[in-house]
């Protein structure tokens, strides 16, 4: 059972107040886009075997949504960071990069 | 003959009698006995019958690992099948019954099974009952299911009398396991000033060490332990529970352990079981090892025991299970097995030693004290049935002819040892194959890492694979102090405790006794006792292609069931590598999974049952409904009133007069679990455009709108009216059941996507007690209460006003789900109880009637109106439902608009709204399917629609229905038919009812009773 970090409330979470929303920073795709960014936007998910970056809501705490940076196999954590963003920060980016050289990002 | 020997017994108090009960019989053991070493004292050797054969079958084992002795344990309501005898600790009165046995556990029927043995190969079940198939429903799965299964579950009526808890616990450094390593590793965590948490699932400190002997520090085993338990017990910062198990270990160090508070004194004060839902920054696991069978044909023989179970029971109970023990072994540790009964009286013939050259100094000790031992040797096959009566032996090297036999009542076997690497493995810890001691032991470059990526788990002592006493305290002594180092603290150093113990030569891995056994050996050399498991089985699994691990225990049930293969599974896995052709470490092991033993469901529920089970939701009004005899129907965590049934009336009765009274007079509804949730800010308006697919910023102030909710992939997911407060705010109102999901939904789009988008949301549902008032008389009743004009013209339908109604502040909307003149009056919370009486008093010359919500459904859909979860089902868009008025064709977008243009939402054959008459006014089966010609590629039926609303309207006194039919809107008129129940479920043929396809609305078709 996971602990994530929540940036909005400061408070280290355990996974039983967290509820999961999935792929984080995916683009919306409206009126005028096209099936193939349709499809993608809806349904193909990355899922990949190592670094992740998801979607969770402090649902039984402050209620907001947040990031986090983790790898799907070892469970380590990189860093949790708010929802507004359109990318992880730096200092995340780094911690990914340390652990998987080349890691380019989900997208 | 197994017998209570004149003295010893670490654990048993002989001045404390108990009595017991085994199968009826009554037996006598002493205080601190399990149930196994008072059986065996009682010379009990059969405990139950095998699964599959029905083979007899003795105790094996004397700790968690043991896969024979299961009984079903205690009466009534404390009745639990499948506990072990040999972690159950005796009390007075405990009554226990073997399984798997009829009519008796002497004399079995189903032993004809074992005569059958050859019949009944690995995948049996797989290769038999496949045709014909009409077969299974009558007759092989009738047998199976009387067959299968260990034990027998309690009875479904009988409520669990005993009590269960959760604790939450932090700590610095959990061990597991209260051995010596465990508790050498705990005492250095400790000293350097940790939080030690340290658990164990016996009621006895100090593990194996005791009954196998050397010295630690000088001093006896048993008094290093006992020191170092008082050294720990007199620490703050330390916690010690006995009974305990480290069940499983989970991601970020979250670790289950499992208490047996009262297992051994029933009916006692207090929780039975607790649950530890252990958060540990450093788990030390010192679990010790298990003792591992050797594979020869008879292996099962009750009377065939783990040579280190034999020490167990002599020592620890003072119960020798034999008079006569052969000892058979491929490592020096059995050795220990055989002086000990020979020190104790017992008679050894023979130490049969695969080895060519034996052992070492442990075999010098046994010669010296006069015992024959035999290198080279093992056994042919163990002779007897229902008890060892001798041994066959023979050359370890060749194919099993025999040399000789041997008398004997007892067998001590050893195949060494392997580490108990469950707790390690469970959280993705990795194994490494140790080839000199031929067992997996945990990879530390590999150990289960934490949420900052660094392990956080480490192995010690014999669960590390170090089994010799020396290496074991070296390894936990590390442990500890590493566990300290990674929570960031220093230590102080201090020495390894000095151990002192004889030196062993090296094991000789032997996985079949002999090396060349016959086919017919082979057929009786038990791997899996459990399940019945031989040797024969996995080589012909292997034959078959089952070449995966996985596969060939799936395939043949190698380590499934209760004890999960903890004597079986290497030794099955080394037999499939030897067939295979590749190496052990190549051929891997299956998955350890938690629990390390079963656990009850009691410590899984907790307090989690009854009034407790879940949060319970109730309005205002629920002790009034409550004490109007309301049946109730469970929506989300609400309880609603499905109807009141007075003294002597049906539900359906009472469904039809409260319709029939609410459409012809006066109804009154709780509405107050409708979701209400505010929506306010500068842009409300945009958002509650892209929420809703209909116009959501054009509603006028003092408006009320219906609106329908979609989620991006076009489906519809929530509805309800949506009302203008004022300027900036919105109020909108959600399915009972959905007000949380569609709050969190709105949230996601705010934080997530429009965060610039200034707008505050607010679910405000129990804010409020929220009324319907409906009927012909409902206006008359708010004009009696008086303070807000409600007129026609002052308060036109699809409107809302804010007042006092009878001296209660109010909001008034007027809209309705009924189709019948109504109003939703919304009053704060703590007024609720004294509105709702207010308008039961005032309404009654109308005949006021609380009605429920069964007769809100049947109203609706007399009405047509969709409801969520009926009409929509996660695969209904609203053009489905024939609501393309509620889609905005002005707006741009919306959150499923882009989805809906897909092809598939756009085809002509979607299945879409109707509503439904029998031809014979019946009620249509809910969910039942219109039948189509032909049949579809898997040679089912096809079908053309479905039934998702139906009903008994007493309003038109026939059924009407609502469903989803190809084409349907084209189709008025048309009859087809639907699938219906069978009048006689026997016989396998298809019922129908026919029904005419006509509009959904069935009342009121102009709506021109709501609008007055």
């Amino acid at each position: 059972m996971l602990i994530l970090h929540c940036p909005c409330c400061g408070i280290d979470a355990a996974e039983i107040e967290l509820a999961p929303g999935g792929e984080a920073h995916l683009k919306r795709e409206g009126p005028g886009s096209s099936d193939a960014a349709l499809e993608t936007y809806l349904f193909t998910r990355d899922n990949p075997r190592g670094v992740v970056l998801e979607r969770w809501r402090h649902a039984y705490g402050c209620g907001k949504w947040f990031l986090a940076a983790r790898d799907s196999v070892t469970q380590e954590v990189y860093g949790t960071y708010a929802a507004q963003t359109h990318a992880p920060p730096q200092e995340i980016v780094d911690r990914i990069t340390a652990r998987h050289p080349g890691w380019t990002g989900a997208h | 003959m197994s017998t209570r020997l004149a003295t010893g017994g670490r654990f048993t108090d002989r001045g404390k009698q108990i009595g017991f009960t085994f199968n009826g019989r009554r037996f006598t053991g002493f205080q601190g006995d399990t149930l196994a070493s008072a059986l065996l004292a009682g010379d009990q050797l059969l405990v139950g019958r095998s699964f599959k054969y029905h083979r007899p079958r003795g105790i094996v084992a004397s700790g968690a690992e043991e896969p024979n002795a299961l009984v079903g344990l205690g009466q009534g309501a404390r009745f639990e099948p499948d506990q072990r005898a040999t972690t159950t600790e005796l009390f007075d009165g405990l009554v226990a019954e073997s399984q798997n046995h009829w009519p008796s556990l002497a004399f079995d029927v189903g032993e004809i099974n074992a005569k059958l043995a050859r019949f009944l190969p690995a995948g049996f079940y797989y290769k038999t009952f496949l045709w014909p198939r009409a077969f299974w429903k009558h007759l092989y799965e009738p047998v199976i299911r009387r067959s299968a299964g260990l034990g027998k579950a309690p009875h479904p009526e009988v409520r669990d009398a005993d009590r269960y808890e959760h604790f939450h616990v932090h700590t610095e450094v959990l061990v597991v396991g209260g051995g010596i390593a465990g508790l050498q590793a705990a005492r250095n965590a400790a000293r350097a000033g940790a939080q030690v948490l340290l658990i164990e699932e016996t009621a006895h400190w100090g593990g194996r060490t005791p009954v196998d002997g050397g010295r630690i520090d000088g001093r006896e085993p048993e008094a290093w332990v006992a020191e170092t338990v008082a050294e720990l017990e007199a620490m703050d910062n330390v916690r010690l529970r006995l009974r305990c198990m480290g069940a499983g270990v989970y991601d970020h160090g979250y670790v289950l352990g499992y208490e047996r508070l009262t297992d051994h004194k029933p009916g006692a004060p207090g929780p039975r079981h607790r649950l530890w839902r252990i958060r540990a920054r450093q788990v030390v696991t010192a679990t010790g090892a298990i003792e591992r069978p050797l594979s020869f044909a008879g292996n099962d023989v009750p009377g065939v025991m783990l040579a280190s179970a034999m020490r167990d029971y002599v020592v620890n109970y003072g119960v020798a299970p034999g008079d006569r023990t052969v000892v058979v072994t491929n490592n020096d540790d059995a050795y220990r097995t055989a002086i000990l009964l020979k020190k104790s009286g017992l008679d050894v013939p023979a130490i049969l030693d695969a080895r060519p050259m034996g052992g070492g100094a442990l075999m010098q000790e046994a010669r010296d004290l006069g015992i024959r031992v035999e290198p080279a040797r093992g056994i042919s096959k163990v002779l007897g049935g229902a008890r060892v009566t001798g041994v066959a032996i023979c050359d370890q090297a060749g194919g099993g002819s025999m040399l000789e036999e041997i008398a004997c009542d007892a067998v001590a076997m050893s195949g060494g040892w392997s580490p108990v690497v469950h707790l390690w493995s469970h959280c993705g810890g990795k194994l490494t194959w140790d080839a000199d001691g031929a067992f997996f032991r945990p990879d530390p470059s590999r150990a289960p890492t934490g949420a900052d990526g660094k392990p956080f788990l480490i192995a010690a002592g014999s669960a590390n694979g170090h089994l010799g006493l020396q290496e074991a305290l070296a390894c936990a002594d590390g442990a500890g102090k590493a566990a300290v180092e990674a929570l960031g603290r220093g230590f102080e150093e201090s020495p390894v405790p000095r151990a002192e113990t004889t030196e062993e030569a090296p094991l000789l891995p032997v996985w079949l006794m002999p090396q060349g056994a016959r086919a017919d050996l082979r057929m009786k050399a038990f791997l899996d006792y459990q399940n019945d498991v031989k040797v024969s089985d996995i080589q012909l699994a292997a034959r078959e292609g089952y070449e995966s691990v996985e596969h060939a225990k799936r395939y043949t049930t190698l380590g499934m069931a209760t004890d999960q293969g903890k004597l079986s599974n290497i030794n099955g896995l080394a037999i499939l590598s030897d067939a295979l052709g590749a190496p052990i470490p190549q051929t891997g092991t299956t998955t350890f999974r938690p629990p390390y033993t079963p656990i009850s469901f009691g410590a899984i529920a907790g307090e989690a049952r009854d009034a407790v089970f879940q949060p319970l939701r109730r309005t205002p009004m629920q002790d009034w409904h409550e004490a109007s005899n309301a049946a109730w129907e469970i929506v989300g965590q609400w309880r609603r009133p499905y109807c009141y049934p007075r003294p002597g009336e049906s539900r359906r009765a009472a469904v039809n007069r409260e319709i029939t009274a609410t459409r012809e007079s006066l109804g009154l509804l709780d509405a107050s679990t409708l979701g209400k949730i505010l929506v306010k800010g500068p842009d409300a308006g945009r958002f509650l455009d892209m929420m809703y697919t209909n116009m959501m910023s054009t509603l006028p102030v003092g408006k009320c709108r219906y609106g329908l909710m979609c989620n991006e992939n076009g489906f519809l997911m929530d509805d309800g009216v949506v009302v203008r407060l004022s300027e900036d705010s919105w109020l909108c109102h959600t399915t009972s059941g959905g007000a949380d999901h569609v709050h969190a939904h709105m949230e996601d789009w705010l934080q997530c996507e429009w965060w610039d988008w200034k707008v505050y949301t607010a679910n405000l549902t129990e804010q409020y007690a929220q009324i319907a008032v409906v009927g012909p008389n409902a206006r008359k009743l708010l004009e009696k209460l008086g303070g807000m004009d409600v007129s026609k013209e002052a308060l036109p339908f699809m409107t809302w006003a804010e007042g006092t109604l009878a001296d209660t502040p109010a909001r008034v909307y007027r809209i309705s789900f009924s189709g019948e003149l109504s109003y939703e009056i919304a009053v704060p919370a703590n007024r609720g109880r004294a509105f709702w009486g207010k308008l039961l008093d005032a309404g009654a010359e109308w005949n006021i009637t609380p009605y429920g919500t069964e007769a809100l459904h049947v109203m609706r859909a007399e009405k047509g109106f969709i409801m969520i979860g009926d009409e929509s089902d996660g695969t209904v868009i609203p053009q489905d439902l024939g609501l393309h008025w509620a889609i905005s064709k002005k707006k741009e977008d919306f959150l499923g608009k882009r989805a809906q243009q897909r092809p598939d939402m756009a085809r002509g054959d979607r299945w879409q709204l109707v509503g439904l008459e029998t031809l014979d006014g019946s009620v249509l089966p809910d969910g039942a399917y219109a039948i189509a010609p032909g049949k579809n590629a898997n040679g089912q039926r096809n079908t053309q629609g479905r039934v998702t609303s139906t009903y008994y309207s007493p309003t038109l006194g026939k059924g009407i229905a609502m469903g989803l039919v190809i084409h349907g809107p084209d189709r008025m008129g048309e009859v087809i038919s639907f699938t219906a129940e069978a009048q006689d479920e026997t016989r396998d043929e298809l019922t129908t009812v026919e029904a005419k396809i006509v509009s959904p609305v069935f009342f009121d078709p102009k709506g021109e009773k709501q609008d007055v």
